[in-house]
């Protein structure tokens, strides 16, 4: 039981990491409708910015905001210069284009930075662990995780549905004609909305990099988890990542303890082990296509 | 009715709080052109695409030639011998004229996974395609690709690539939409010559055209048939006066 | 340029033929293309250089995996991002079953017996039929949906291929298999390098030819209306849905047999063939090429292989420089290489 409560929060922990990947993604998908495969980029971005100001100046926090910060202006600067050219493409261009931006970053990192991980410390305040019910420890620093992500959460509710920018935001989901003819400049809308999704890539990078290691290739993973989120959420939908991602956190996280444990109790541990692994790895992707089979657009499909 | 080819039996639809369709009964008799006229916001697109087959009714029923089609796919329905036109042309712009009509003819002739024998040789595809063609006039431009086409010719291309179904039925939706007066008589002209072989269901915003072709028209408005008949008790119609010709 | 002058003129004339002729500029380019293909491995092999050899065998299985490819996504619009799953498979097959072989252990026992085996034959018609089946179940799913659906299902699916692969134990897990002896196939010695790679150029010859078939029938006229309307091709009386999944099934069994032969060129099969950067890998190679252009994923492959040597002979960030040159082709350059050494072309 305390097992099972363990991992569940381990599962949202997961499932708040992956809605800051993946509330980018979905918006940067709804507001300017392109697919952005370096979103990962940004995520990694975030985690080497945090890593090494931190290490720099010893305060995780400073590395923190200057790994949003890198994350944001780089963010900002891949969509002046690569990523507003793609917006009236086919999606296969984008899918390309922004495979090409992986591997510069991935290459372009590793060449400046080596290929051996750097180390990123979670804050001294926050490495202690609390008592859960039923008598295990559980680390604070990710249940701090857990509420940034449920703070960003509410935030950008609050954003999208109460201020200026939010009411932009959701013109430019439905109306891509109607929020120029309103004299919204999109070129700097768009340009804002990309940088606000990749900051919040770099977030998730930075608070990641600290339980495990800063290191190129760490965005693609979770990016392509992010997608399984997206596409189960329903693209377009800030509402579907949410649902998404802690669906997909948790039924991952306990996949993997509880189907190996599950197979255990008819075959051989080192069988069970396999077997088990094998088909925890498919849990999400055996969802995501149940899932599909129903609703072809996903749980909250935003729009047509 | 039952020497109507096609038949709408009260048709239903409904988008949330909006009735786009209410209550809709008609048929097309052989021989006939029947117009199917109405202000925009009537209901007329989404009529269409019931009887297409692209939307689904909430009530009612469609029977094709004395079946019964409301549950049939758009492609089911096409090879059963319903022909349509689109209101905005929808033919493979880079293809030549000649393929868009092919692809008609392939389909008449059975299923297409036949993967060897090249289809640039295929008399049998050729010889109906050049003949639906030659129908509307088309034969000069059969291999001149549709993006070179001039905006009248792409809707003889449509009213053909339906042809060379062989239909039962023509539903074609505003066919004389944004043609000149001249294209406008051109086309009139070959849809007259057309009606007696297959039954015309006639969607059209030129009253000319519609007056001059049709040898009954039916009035929507507010997703409802309002008035019915010839085009001189339409013309005669107070109801029709008012709430369509603006009277 | 080259464009249909003479369409007006001309009014009966019977549409062009999509071939390769010696008239014409695409057809010298195609004819080169395979020339030089065929005639530097030759030659290497009498200067004693059989890395070369090697390298061009390479170059043709990366082509064959992306003419399969280029069915789906240059021909059908379908644009998978999930081919690297049939790539890999064909390659397991190819692995798994040598392994049986080798150990004298069925590969399934029940319910029946299905027996290692090291004949080539056996082993290309079981990738065909296994990934053909694995391609039928995600075409299926994923060709219900469109767009970017479309894209990150195909994505993921290859995904869960890949961690099923990386995570079951039997089969070396993220370590991969070892092939110890290449597969072999009667009267011909397949561990000759050039004896190889001349099977492997068959099999390009192959798919070339069977695409481009295929795509001047009445299927390939229906797949053509599939990408450029589809409303058209249902109004027609021909349902997209059926047409498009035979096109991805045939494209993944073209792409699995390349994996298949590609597991014997390196004698092991790991999950990296199976991984999403092999996906984008043959994506890229696709669009380097030309899409939609018979010859494409050939002239891509070509480039692509020589980019890799030349650059990652002189910089281990190669990959830095190739990402560089496909930003610059898919911003600048649309129609490929294809399109540049031959000309636009009209589908």
């Amino acid at each position: 039981m305390t097992l099972f409560i363990e991992q569940l929060i381990n599962g949202l922990q997961l499932g708040t990491m992956l809605f800051l990947m993946a509330s980018g993604l979905t918006l940067i998908f709804g507001v300017m409708g392109l697919i952005n495969l370096a979103h990962g980029s940004f995520y990694m971005v975030g985690a080497y910015a945090t890593a090494l100001v931190s290490a720099a100046t010893g305060s995780f926090l400073i590395g923190l905001a200057a790994g949003i910060t890198a994350a944001a202006a780089v963010g900002a600067l891949v969509e002046l210069i690569v990523i507003r050219r793609l917006y009236h493409r086919p999606h296969l261009d984008q899918v390309l284009a922004t495979f090409a931006l992986i591997l510069i970053f991935s290459e372009g990192t590793r060449w400046l930075f080596g290929s051996s991980p750097l180390w990123l410390n979670a804050p001294a305040a926050l490495s202690g662990s609390i008592a859960l019910p039923g008598g295990s420890r559980y680390p604070i620093y990710r249940l701090v995780i857990i509420a940034v992500g449920i703070m960003v959460a509410v935030g950008m509710y609050i954003l999208i549905s109460r201020t200026r920018l939010g009411m932009r935001i959701r013109a430019g989901e439905s109306d891509r004609e109607m929020i120029g003819a309103l004299g919204v400049n999109i070129a700097r809308l768009y340009t804002l909305v990309f940088a606000m999704g990749a900051a919040l890539a770099g977030l998730a990078g930075a608070m990641v990099g600290a339980l495990q290691s800063v290191q190129v290739g760490m965005g693609q993973p979770v990016l392509i988890l992010a997608f399984v989120v997206i596409v189960i959420g329903g693209i377009g939908s800030i509402k579907g990542a949410l649902y998404g991602a802690i669906l997909v956190g948790v039924v991952d996280t306990l996949g993997r303890v509880f189907l190996p444990l599950f197979f255990r109790q008819f075959m051989t541990s080192s069988e069970a082990a396999g077997v088990g692994s094998a088909l925890a790895a498919m849990l999400i992707y055996i969802l995501m296509a149940l899932i599909l089979a129903f609703k072809p657009k996903g749980l909250f499909a935003a729009h047509d | 009715m039952s020497d109507a080819v096609l038949s709408l039996t009260h048709l239903n639809k409904r988008f949330g709080a909006l009735q786009a369709t209410r209550d809709v009964s008609l048929d097309l008799r052989p021989g006939e052109i029947h117009a199917l006229i109405g202000p925009n916001g009537a209901g007329k697109s989404t009529l269409i695409a019931q009887i297409a087959g692209s939307l689904k009714p909430d009530s009612g029923g469609i029977q094709l030639a004395g079946q019964e089609i409301t549950s049939l796919s758009v492609a089911q329905r096409a090879r059963l011998g319903l022909g349509r036109s689109f209101q905005v042309s929808s033919l493979a712009e880079p293809l030549t004229v000649l393929r868009n009509v092919m692809i008609a003819v392939q389909a008449l002739q059975g299923h297409s996974f036949r993967f060897w024998k090249p289809v640039h040789r295929d008399e049998s595809l050729l010889a109906p395609a050049r003949d639906a063609l030659a129908r509307m006039q088309l034969e000069p431009r059969a291999d001149t690709p549709v993006s070179e086409l001039s905006h009248g010719e792409r809707r003889q291309v449509e009213v053909a690539c339906a042809l060379a179904l062989k239909p039962r039925v023509l539903l074609l939706d505003e066919p004389m939409a944004g043609l000149g007066p001249e294209g406008s008589a051109r086309l009139t002209e070959l849809l007259e010559a057309l009606k007696h072989e297959v039954p015309i269901l006639l969607i059209e915003h030129d009253m000319d055209a519609v007056f001059r072709l049709a040898d009954r028209i039916s009035v929507l408005v507010a997703g409802g048939v309002i008035a019915h008949g010839d085009s001189a008790t339409i013309r005669r119609d107070p109801q029709v006066r008012e709430a369509y010709l603006g009277d | 340029m080259i464009k249909s002058t003479t369409s007006s003129l001309a009014p009966h004339r019977e549409l062009p033929a999509p071939t390769a002729s010696w008239h014409d500029r695409k057809g010298l380019v195609q004819i080169g293309l395979l020339a030089v293909l065929l005639l530097a491995p030759l030659a290497a092999y009498f200067l004693g250089h059989v890395y070369y050899v090697n390298l061009a065998s390479r170059v043709t299985l990366i082509a064959m995996a992306a003419v399969g490819l280029n069915l789906a996504i240059g021909y059908g619009g379908m644009v998978s991002f999930g081919h690297a799953a049939y790539f890999g498979l064909g390659g397991y097959v190819a692995g798994i079953s040598a392994y049986h072989a080798f150990d004298l252990t069925p590969v399934i026992a029940w319910p029946i017996a299905i027996p290692g085996s090291d004949s080539m034959l056996a082993i290309w018609l079981a990738a065909i039929v296994v990934c053909g089946l694995l391609a039928l179940a995600i075409g299926a799913v994923s060709l219900r949906t469109t767009g970017v659906y479309f894209i990150m299902i195909t994505l993921a699916f290859a995904q869960m291929v890949y961690y099923f692969a990386n995570s079951w134990p039997t089969y070396g897990g993220e370590d991969g298999l070892p092939i110890y002896l290449r597969n072999s196939l009667p009267m011909v010695d397949t561990q000759d390098p050039l004896t190889f790679f001349l099977i492997c150029f068959g099999g390009l010859l192959l798919s070339l030819a069977l695409t481009s078939r295929i795509m001047k029938s009445r299927f390939g006229a229906a797949l053509t209306m599939a990408r450029l309307n589809e409303t058209r091709l249902a109004t027609a009386g021909i349902a997209p849905y059926p047409i498009r999944l035979v096109a991805f099934v045939i494209s993944a069994m073209i792409t699995g047999l390349a994996g298949a032969l590609y597991a014997d060129l390196n004698g092991f099969v790991s999950p990296t063939m199976l991984s999403w950067h092999m996906s984008g890998e043959l994506m890229v190679i696709v669009i380097l090429g030309g899409v939609g252009r018979l010859y494409g994923p050939l002239a891509g492959a070509i480039l692509f292989v020589m980019m890799e040597t030349l650059l990652g002979g002189l910089t281990e960030y190669w990959k830095l420089f190739l990402g560089l040159v496909l930003l610059g082709v898919v911003l600048f350059a649309k129609h490929g290489v294809m399109g540049w050494l031959a000309g636009r072309e009209h589908p």
